[in-house]
């Protein structure tokens, strides 16, 4: 074998052993597990905290009067944290400054102002003119909205 | 009449095919290089989760975008989104018309007069959670991958913010997280599936226009939307492996 060969042998010897040298410490422990990727990741990702909680095991056991009215009524269908938040401070330690109560029009609007686009499957009502002095639940009980 | 070939004797081809046989085997056992080719199993061959979004039930109230945005600490400025809705509004001349004001979350107006509407409606946009995702293909150093239940992730820890993967998104589904300079996208939110919970968006929806479940469950909801519904995907020519299906999807939406 010629020496230049060889010498061109050796330099490559040296450069894999300090690539697998290099890849074993800075590769971290879990690469590969799944896939390419950090299996770690997939438990960081679950481990993230939760703030929209469970409404059964929650709300409804302290407030079950206004749970029942709900229950109900044409809104049984919507969470209380639709329209109140996220309820993980307010749970932990239950405050009237710890989670929202909404009471302007344009909070009912979200969801009942006239919009062609809106599937039918919603009542709406003209903002402008439908009571338009008052606000909405000085009429309607939120959880209960139907008047008649 | 047979000719002897002094190049090819059958020993000598046994010999070779021997040798470059046992070397591709040599290399296969060497345990450094696993983790580059993986071709490891899944470990829940049996979860790969799909979503179905309604649009004819879709009232476009944003409380989808608004409970993502807190449930994922989402910036609210500037304007980032893992899920938001768009109106469109196709006149009867045929131009389409698109808004998404902040994602939806401050309410929409409708620009043409209700005479020269043909058609408008609410579509619900997030990650189309792909199962040939082009986002984690691109990912220099595997910090974005498919879970083995079907789910896309970002590895904050291991990203290195190169952006490829924003610009390879064809549904404009991911960001940079200001802070820290990584990406961020829809989990659909991993962190409560896996405790037995909906993803925000679909807990608040007021009308059930959003779920998910396992595709490959025939008995799901998720399966039974998609026959009972005529459902269609996002750019399906881009062969993306889209797993968002929608009900009631027009051909103008992008
Ligand atoms: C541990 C019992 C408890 C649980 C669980 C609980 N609450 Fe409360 N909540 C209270 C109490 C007590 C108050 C009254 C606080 C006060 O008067 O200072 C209250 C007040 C409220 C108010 C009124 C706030 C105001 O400004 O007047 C709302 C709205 C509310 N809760 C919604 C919820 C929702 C939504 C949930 C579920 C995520 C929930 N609560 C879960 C005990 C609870
Ligand atoms: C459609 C939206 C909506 C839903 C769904 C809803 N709420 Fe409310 N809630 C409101 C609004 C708006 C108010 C403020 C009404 C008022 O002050 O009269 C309110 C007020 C309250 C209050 C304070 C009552 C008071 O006297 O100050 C409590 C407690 C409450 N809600 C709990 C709940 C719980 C628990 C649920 C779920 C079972 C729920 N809400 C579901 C809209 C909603
Ligand atoms: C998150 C969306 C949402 C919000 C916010 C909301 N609603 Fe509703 N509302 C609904 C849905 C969904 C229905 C049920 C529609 C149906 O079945 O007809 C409904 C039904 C109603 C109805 C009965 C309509 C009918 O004739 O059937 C009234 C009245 C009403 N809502 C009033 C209100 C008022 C007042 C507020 C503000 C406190 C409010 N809603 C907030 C979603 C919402
Ligand atoms: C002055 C009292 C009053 C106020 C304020 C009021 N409403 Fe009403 N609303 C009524 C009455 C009464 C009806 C039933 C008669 C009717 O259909 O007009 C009604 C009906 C409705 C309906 C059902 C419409 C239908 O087609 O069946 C909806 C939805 C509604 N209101 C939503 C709202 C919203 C949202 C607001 C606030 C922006 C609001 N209302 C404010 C009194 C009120």
């Amino acid at each position: 074998m010629p020496v230049q060969v060889k010498r061109l042998l050796i330099a490559f010897a040296v450069f894999i052993a300090l690539f697998l040298v290099a890849r074993h410490f800075l590769r971290p422990a879990t690469f590969g597990e799944y896939g390419h990727y950090r299996g770690a990741a997939l438990k960081e990702n679950e481990d993230r905290p939760i703030k929209y909680v469970n409404m059964n095991e929650t709300c409804i056991t302290c407030h079950d009067s206004i749970a029942a009215v709900r229950d109900s009524s044409v809104h049984k269908s919507i969470n209380c944290q639709t329209c109140h938040g996220p309820g993980y401070k307010h749970v932990d330690d239950p405050q009237k400054t710890n989670i929202v109560k909404e009471h302007a029009r344009e909070f009912c609007g979200r969801c009942h102002s006239k919009n062609p686009a809106r599937a039918k499957v919603i009542k709406q009502i003209d903002m402008n003119e439908h009571n338009k002095e008052d606000e909405c639940i000085s009429c309607h009980n939120s959880h209960n909205p139907v008047l008649w | 009449m047979v000719k002897e070939n002094k190049d090819f004797s059958r020993r000598e081809f046994f010999k070779k095919t021997g040798v470059i046989a046992g070397g591709v085997l040599f290399a296969s056992l060497l345990s450094p290089l696993k983790a580059a080719q993986s071709t490891e199993k899944s470990k829940s061959d049996d979860t790969w989760y799909g979503i179905g979004l309604d649009i004819e039930k879709c009232i476009g109230c944003a409380s989808c975008a608004r409970a993502c945005k807190a449930e994922n600490d989402v910036p609210k400025e500037p304007f980032f989104f893992r899920s938001w809705v768009e109106q469109y509004t196709i006149t009867n001349s045929g131009e389409v018309k698109v808004q998404s004001p902040n994602g939806g979350i401050d309410g929409y107006k409708q620009p043409v007069p209700e005479s020269e509407i043909f058609k408008t409606f609410f579509v619900p946009k997030m990650c189309n959670h792909c199962s040939k995702s082009p986002c984690t293909q691109v990912c220099p150093v595997g910090a974005t991958f498919v879970s083995p239940d079907g789910v896309v992730l970002v590895d904050p820890n291991y990203c290195v913010g190169c952006r490829y993967c924003v610009q390879a998104c064809p549904y404009g589904c991911r960001y940079i997280k200001p802070d820290l300079g990584t990406v961020d996208k829809c989990t659909l939110c991993y962190h409560r599936l896996k405790k037995g919970m909906d993803p925000a968006c679909m807990m608040v929806c007021p009308t059930g226009a959003r779920l998910y479940g396992n595709l490959r469950d025939p008995k799901s909801e998720m399966v039974k939307f998609i026959k009972n519904h005529t459902v269609g995907a996002l750019k399906p020519n881009l062969n993306t492996g889209s797993k968002l299906y929608y009900n009631a999807l027009s051909q103008e939406v992008h």
